[in-house]
Formats: structure tokens, C-alpha cells, sequence
């Protein structure tokens, strides 16, 4: 029943109009004309705020597949990543058009001077390359390995998103923690399966062609 | 040759008495019913605490104070539901929701220090000390919005000189009103509480500096700082301290609550608005302007020095490094 309805095209078609439900909304505060006293803020604010969502729920997908044993969750994990970078569009083309209202040089000064700029630029670049290769022709182009490789850059991201959060506020940094919390443990995660998947090769030795054994391995084992 | 220049309106303009009382009667006709409900949710309380300033009610006798500025004003529902007041919470949009059943009366100031005469003064003594002037300011927020809006009360420098500042009285210290039982998002500000500021003494004794009670004609809002604030115009909003309870004379320069944080490093304790010294984490060239209508697309505006009221003040910092003195 469960693989059924993970693996169905219309759970596929609901996720992607639920992923779509904070931009909708943004769009029918607007024609109600109700975005606060601070339209731009309340823009830049909403739109940033989704963004670190959906990367933390992208990068929340690998962990709940294995630990619920629901690999077909890997379904979404594309989209999931792909909204992760259409709501960074959004925040990215809202502090460009909206906010600074197309002032380049203004714009171009703040990147290099306000750290806190700097670092959620840098995070938003870095999620260009992985948007481009997220089909499957640029997998197969690629090469599994190599796709995998350049798609860590997402922790890069991750880290940065949550930074320029902490960086940005100006006392109050209880959300901002939040999501450190949880890039925190989601990465965390992954160090520790890398860690217990090095011990399980160099255990196997020989057998295992992955897992040549060096002093390192060799102590951890 | 004397032109006369001629108005705009004419009396076809005026609003029929009628219409404009129709109107009033209607707006009083929801106010009651608003009040009669809100009353009732709060029954308790107001038996126990009759007369709470918490809901705002009209001033009389204010007169228009002629320096007032002719921009748009920002519509009062933009005022009292976009506040910083971290006493009730870190989001512009909680200090509307948890300082509703905040308790402003009774309310007392007390005015001490070096002082000959200190003295605690009760809210309707200050409603009375002089004659209430509205007066429309520009108010810029460090975080780079603006608004226009039409302050209630008089100039600071009243209610000081009752009290005889000693020659070596040579700032003033004020302090809002901390209650963790009724500001219980307080713990979670980020910033040390009570909330304190401070000016020089030449700066509080500035006309422009405003003891301020009321806007838009009414009592303050408590989510705007009831029941009496200061507005400090050409200052970033910040320095306009909210709910005040207490006004002290000092010989240094006082501990401030933003300076306080992060070592000084961001918001000086004089906080003048200056469009040339950028925050560290943002430029402050430019502003947007909390106006009338949806301002999703409203041209940012330059910030201007001292917002605009450098002719008034720009002599007290005569001489000063305004890059260093912050």
C-alpha cells in the first residue's frame, strides 16, 4: 500500500503543487494586498525562509530512506532539490529586483563587503551546477561516481544557508540555530554512516575492492 | 505684485457635516462593539485594573506643531502591526499580538539623577505639563525602512527643567518597563532587558527631542510604546525608547541596549542617521518608505543626514568625528 502510493505518478503530481503552496500563497497575499507594512521584507524573508527548508528536506531524504527502510523516497529528492533552488531564485531575483531594484554596482559592492551577503551568494551560486546536472542525461554524461561528487556541493550550501542566516538577524537567533540543528544532525549522519561504511570495508580487507587498507582503516578496524 | 496663491479645495470639497458625521457615528458604532467584545474577553482584568490605557482613546486640545513635515503619512495600520518592541516578541508582527493585555496603568515616571528636584511624575500629571502638539516626523529605522508618522506630546526639554538638572547632570539615562510575567518573550530578545538608552544632555534638551504620549490623534498603542515613549527624529528608531518608567540624570555617558550587543561594534551610542557610515552588515544610503498603498514597487528614497532635521541639530555635533562617533 505504502510503495504503492510512493511510487505513484500522482503522489509525484501532490508533492509538487504542496512544494508549490508557499510561492501560491506569497502570490495571493499580494493580490489581496496584504504583504505587512514591509512588503520587501516580508518577500525576501518568506522566500529565504523556504529555500533553507527545502534544502534541509533534500537533504533530509537520503537518511529517512535508509532509516526507514524507503528507498523510494529517492523519487523526490530531485524535485525536493530543484524547489530548493526555485524558491533561492525567487529570494535571489527579490533582493535583486525588489529590493536593490536593479542597482548593480550597489549590489556588486554588498557582495564583497557584507559577509553575511557574501556567504548566502556563495551558497545560491553553488546551487547552479547542481540545478544544470540534475538530469538524467547529465548522470549518464557524468558518470554515477562523479554526478555524486559534484552534488555534495549541496552540504557547501547547506552550511552557507545557514550561516548567512545567523549572520543576517540581529539578536533574536533562536531560528537560525534551528537550522544549524538540522543541517547539523543531517550531516552528521552522513559522517557517521561514512565512517561505520570505511570500518565495514576494511574489515572485509581484501575481499573488498573498495576498501584498501592503510594504516588509518587498518587502526579504526 | 502680491500673488495669492490659491488653495487646492474649495467648500464644494468639504465633506457634508452629515456624510462626515454619518461616517463618524458609524466608525464610533464599530469601535463600541469592537470595545464592547474586547471588554467582555477581558472582563476580569478590567474590573480588577479599571481604567487600562490599553485600548487608545482620542486626544483633545492638540495643536499643530508647524514644523511638521508635508510627505504622506504611512497609514496608522501599518504603525501598529510592523514594530520592533522585543519585549513582546522578535517579529515585527508580535508586539501587536502579545501586548494587547499589557497593564499601562498605573503608570509612573520617575525623573531622578542629578537633580535638585527628582520626582515621580503620574500619567495624567505628565498629560497635563504642557499643552499636546501633533507633530509629523520622519522616523528611520537602522534597518533601513521609514515612515511618516503624526506624534503625539511636547519636548523632553519640559518636563527636564522641572526637575533642575545639577551642573553636573551631563546625560540622561532612560529605562522601559521589563516584567517577565507580562513580556515573557522578553527572555528570548537576545538583548539584555529592561531595555535602556541614553542622550547627551544637550541632545535631550534639543525642541526636537519629543516626550511622546499619543499618534493619529489617540493615545499610544501599546505596541507602540504606551504609555509614553520618547521620538527622537533625527536618530535612528532604535534611540526612541518605548514605554518609559524611568529618566535619570547622569554624569558619563550611559550603557545603552544596542550598543551594549555585540561589543559596540554595530550600533553606536549616538546613532545619528547618516547616510555616509553603512552598518557593518548593511548600507544606510538608502531607504524604503513605509507609505500608503501595497509598496511592493516603490522606489527606494536616499537617506538624508541627520534624516532631514540638520539644520536643528547638526550644531551639537559640531567638531565630531560623526565615522568614530557612530
Amino acid at each position: 500500500m505504502l510503495n504503492k502510493i510512493l511510487t505513484s505518478k500522482w503522489t509525484k503530481v501532490f508533492v509538487f503543487v504542496l512544494c508549490l503552496e508557499p510561492a501560491a500563497w506569497l502570490v495571493w497575499r499580494g493580490v489581496q494586498g496584504d504583504l505587512t507594512a514591509d512588503p520587501v521584507q516580508f518577500i525576501t524573508h518568506t522566500t529565504g525562509d523556504w529555500t533553507i527548508r527545502f534544502v534541509v528536506i533534500t537533504l533530509a531524504i537520503t537518511p529517512l530512506r535508509k532509516l526507514l527502510r524507503l528507498p523510494q523516497l529517492i523519487r523526490f529528492r530531485r524535485m525536493l532539490g530543484l524547489f530548493a533552488f526555485f524558491y533561492g531564485c525567487l529570494h535571489f531575483s527579490t533582493w535583486i529586483g525588489i529590493d536593490k531594484q536593479f542597482a548593480w554596482a550597489e549590489m556588486w559592492k554588498d557582495v564583497q563587503k557584507r559577509r553575511f551577503i557574501t556567504v548566502g551568494f556563495t551558497g545560491f551560486v553553488l546551487m547552479i551546477p547542481l540545478a544544470i546536472t540534475s538530469t538524467a542525461g547529465w548522470i549518464r554524461r557524468l558518470g554515477g561516481k562523479r554526478w555524486q561528487l559534484l552534488h555534495r556541493l549541496i552540504y557547501a550550501t547547506a552550511i552557507a544557508g545557514v550561516v548567512h542566516y545567523y549572520w543576517l538577524v540581529k539578536s533574536d537567533v533562536r531560528k537560525p540555530l534551528l537550522y544549524a540543528s538540522l543541517v547539523g544532525i543531517l550531516l552528521a549522519w552522513r559522517l557517521g554512516s561514512w565512517l561505520i561504511g570505511r570500518r565495514r570495508h576494511s574489515t572485509a580487507g581484501s575481499v573488498h575492492r573498495e576498501g584498501p587498507i592503510t594504516a588509518e582503516t587498518s587502526k579504526l578496524a | 505684485m502680491l500673488i495669492k496663491k490659491q488653495t487646492d479645495l474649495t467648500y464644494a470639497d468639504v465633506t457634508p457635516k452629515a456624510l462626515y458625521m454619518g461616517r463618524r457615528n458609524f466608525l464610533l458604532g464599530l469601535v463600541a462593539t469592537g470595545a464592547a467584545v474586547e471588554a467582555w474577553k477581558k472582563l476580569p482584568r478590567l474590573v480588577s485594573a479599571a481604567g487600562t490605557g490599553s485600548v487608545p482613546v482620542k486626544l483633545d486640545n492638540v495643536i499643530k506643531w508647524p514644523g511638521s513635515t508635508s510627505e504622506a503619512q504611512t497609514p496608522i495600520e501599518k504603525v501598529t502591526t510592523y514594530n520592533n518592541f522585543y519585549e513582546f516578541g522578535t517579529d515585527k508582527s508580535d508586539p501587536a499580538q502579545n501586548a494587547k493585555n499589557f497593564v499601562t496603568s498605573p503608570w509612573t515616571v520617575s525623573v531622578e539623577g542629578e537633580v535638585a528636584k527628582p520626582r515621580k511624575f503620574t500619567m495624567d500629571e505628565i498629560m497635563k505639563l504642557a499643552p499636546l502638539e501633533e507633530r509629523i516626523y520622519r522616523h528611520r529605522c537602522v534597518e533601513a525602512w521609514s515612515i511618516v508618522v503624526p506624534w503625539i506630546g511636547y519636548s523632553l526639554s519640559t518636563i527636564l527643567k522641572l526637575v533642575e538638572p545639577t551642573p553636573k547632570a551631563k546625560y540622561v539615562a532612560f529605562e522601559s518597563y521589563y516584567d517577565p510575567k507580562q513580556m515573557p518573550w522578553g527572555s528570548s530578545a537576545g538583548v539584555e532587558l529592561p531595555y535602556v538608552e541614553g542622550l547627551r544632555l544637550d541632545e535631550a534638551m534639543n525642541p526636537l527631542a519629543l516626550l511622546c504620549v499619543g499618534m493619529y490623534g489617540e493615545t499610544l498603542p501599546n505596541q507602540d510604546g504606551a504609555p509614553v515613549r520618547m521620538v527622537i527624529p533625527w536618530k535612528y528608531g532604535f534611540k526612541s525608547i518605548k514605554s518609559i518608567v524611568k529618566i535619570r540624570f547622569v554624569k558619563g555617558q550611559p550603557p545603552t541596549t544596542w550598543n551594549m550587543y555585540a561589543g559596540g561594534t554595530e550600533y553606536g551610542f549616538y546613532s545619528n542617521v547618516n547616510p555616509n557610515v553603512d552598518h557593518p552588515r548593511w548600507s544606510q544610503a538608502m531607504e524604503r518608505r513605509l507609505g500608503p498603498g501595497l509598496g511592493l514597487f516603490t522606489k527606494r528614497i536616499p537617506t538624508l543626514m541627520f534624516n532631514g532635521y540638520g539644520d536643528q541639530v547638526a550644531s551639537l555635533y559640531a567638531g565630531m568625528d560623526l565615522r568614530k562617533n557612530f
